[in-house]
């Protein structure tokens, strides 16, 4: 018996090759969805199989690969991801964010600012971000063909007049170059900041969707708002309990059924090094006993 | 009465014909809408009116003719000379379309201010405590109460979507408005509510109207002028209450006697 003979990252060349002219398409034209033709990955889709796709297509054996899942490098999707890439492509893996060249990611931005020399791909479940308002994606296309963007204040103006305020707290909405609304996939509007002037590549692929969009380095991304209801990243008002950080994005985690509950760094990586140079928590006085 | 000092048509259309195919749809339509004129267009099913109406709205192209729109600059434009965006622009904002049927003319899961605040984002504007107020004032100008704001049209009744759907296209102070049986589907005394607001409205601000309906009485009460059409072709026009009190055609005597009088 042998084993299956797969080419350098799964995908053949002939499929590289046409990913690759919609990922360079999609740079060209920053925030517009390209098609291209996704092909069957073995895994289902809504695992990342367009972030998987994007990242086979770009991969070199010279990369160093990191792999994170709301921002954690040991859940199932990230573990089962770079598993694949080590097997199908043997490049180095890792989990630190400085070290990788390539990032895939599945809802978060690492804490860490990226660099030049890094790709950042995104697993994108669904790029249109009028597709709950407008059902047609003849329509949907069209509308981002002549910038007819209206509806997308509507979505939220219906939050503001439902809750008071933008009550979108994930896959914000946001204006790519001043010209296309995109999708930034459901990462908490706490990264979109991130977004904006980024350094490094961005790249979306949506699999099911077969769509691929980018973000090319050092562009401007606006988060959309009102002029009386702006714009405001939101994270949970603590500190990491493991590393004290109280800037980085805060998972809530249910420590046990008597409502004990502990915030920790969403991004493992950012956490662990902090904790690797000597950071704390620092329990505060007005902080409620846990557990 | 509506007095028309200024002599420049809003709307005119030249030799509208329009075949699906080989079947007639509509043949040679011409006229000139004023602005703040209504005009009625009424005639059976199948006669034509709703594929007249559907190529002025620019939904349809159509097989011949043409149509040339003043801009508010004052200058004559012919609609399908246009690009698509201005055509659009205009669409949304110097143009209105009443459906018949409000769920098409609506977003059913949006709240009321939604749907009457979309045009005004569309055009661009940011600020929410703005569009907020605009729409609560227009909901008011319908008389929709004003708690119901942040309902959806889900929740309301035939009437009330009508009037939302006449709100949400004359926020942007249309010049011309598209009517397609606006009072179909509705019982009587609504549609005689709906009248009111819309003959009220209509003149108060001086919008030109286009109105298809099969239901002479409405025509009566609504249009200054009237275009009967019968297998796709105008076979009368002229002032309202003149078509309806001395029709010349053995048609429009057909219509005109066949509604029982009141």
């Amino acid at each position: 018996m042998s084993a299956p003979v797969y080419n350098f990252a799964y995908l053949d060349e002939q499929t590289k090759r046409m990913i690759r002219r919609a990922i360079l398409k999609a740079i060209a034209i920053p925030g517009y969805q390209v098609p291209f033709a996704s092909r069957e990955m073995p895994m289902p889709y809504g695992w990342g199989t367009g972030g998987v796709q994007v990242t086979a297509s770009i991969l070199g054996p010279d990369d160093t690969l990191k792999v994170i899942d709301q921002g954690s490098d040991d859940t199932t999707n990230a573990v089962s991801i770079r598993k694949f890439f080590v097997k199908t492509a043997g490049v180095e893996t890792t989990t630190r964010t400085e070290d990788a060249t390539v990032i895939q990611t599945r809802h978060r931005i690492p804490e860490t600012a990226l660099t030049e020399n890094q790709v950042l791909v995104y697993q994108v479940p669904i790029p249109e971000p009028l597709r709950f308002l407008e059902p047609r994606e003849t329509e949907t296309r069209r509308m981002h063909a002549l910038s007819e963007y209206g509806l997308m204040h509507v979505k939220l103006y219906e939050d503001i007049a439902r809750h008071g305020h933008i009550a979108t707290t994930y896959a914000y909405p946001v204006e790519v170059g001043g010209r296309y609304v995109m999708d930034p996939s459901p990462i908490p509007k706490f990264d979109n900041p991130k977004l904006s002037d980024s350094a490094a590549l961005q790249l979306f692929g949506a699999g099911r969707e077969k769509r691929i969009y980018a973000i090319p380095p050092y562009t401007k991304v606006k988060s959309l708002d009102f002029e009386d209801h702006p714009f405001e990243p939101y994270r949970h008002d603590a500190a990491c309990e493991l590393c004290g950080a109280t800037h980085s994005y805060l998972d809530e985690v249910i420590t046990d059924d008597k409502g004990g509950r502990m915030f920790v760094c969403s991004d493992t990586d950012f956490c662990e090094q902090r904790r690797a140079e000597g950071h704390a928590h620092v329990p505060d006085q007005n902080e409620a006993v846990h557990g | 009465m509506i007095s028309f000092e200024d002599d420049k048509p809003l709307l005119i259309a030249e030799g509208l014909t329009k075949y699906y195919g080989r079947q007639l749809g509509c043949r040679d339509a011409s006229f000139e809408l004023y602005e703040g004129e209504v005009m009625a267009v009424v005639g059976e099913s199948g006669s034509g009116k709703s594929t007249l109406l559907q190529m002025l709205s620019t939904q349809i192209e159509p097989s011949a003719g043409r149509i040339l729109y003043r801009m508010r600059d004052g200058g004559l434009q012919s609609l399908w000379d246009m690009s698509e965006p201005e055509r659009r622009f205009l669409l949304r904002t110097d143009w209105g379309y009443v459906h018949q049927d409000p769920q098409h003319g609506l977003r059913m899961g949006v709240s009321a201010g939604g749907n009457v605040g979309e045009r005004l984002m569309a055009i661009g504007q940011r600020n929410y405590a703005g569009i907020r107020a605009t729409a609560s004032d227009w909901l008011g100008r319908v008389e929709i109460p004003e708690d119901r704001i942040d309902d959806t049209p889900r929740t309301y009744s035939g009437g009330m979507r009508q009037r939302l759907q006449i709100a949400r296209n004359l926020v942007t102070a249309p010049r011309l408005i598209f009517m397609d049986e606006p009072t179909g589907g509705l019982d009587v005394s609504v549609q005689a509510r709906l009248l009111d607001l819309l003959r009220r409205i209509v003149s108060e601000m001086r919008i030109a109207a286009i109105i298809v309906t099969h239901d002479l009485a409405v025509a009566r009460l609504l249009s200054n002028r009237i275009m009967v059409m019968k297998g796709g072709e105008v076979i009368e026009a002229g002032l309202t209450d003149q078509v309806l009190d001395d029709p010349h055609q053995p048609y429009t005597q057909l219509l005109v006697s066949s509604i029982l009088p009141v």
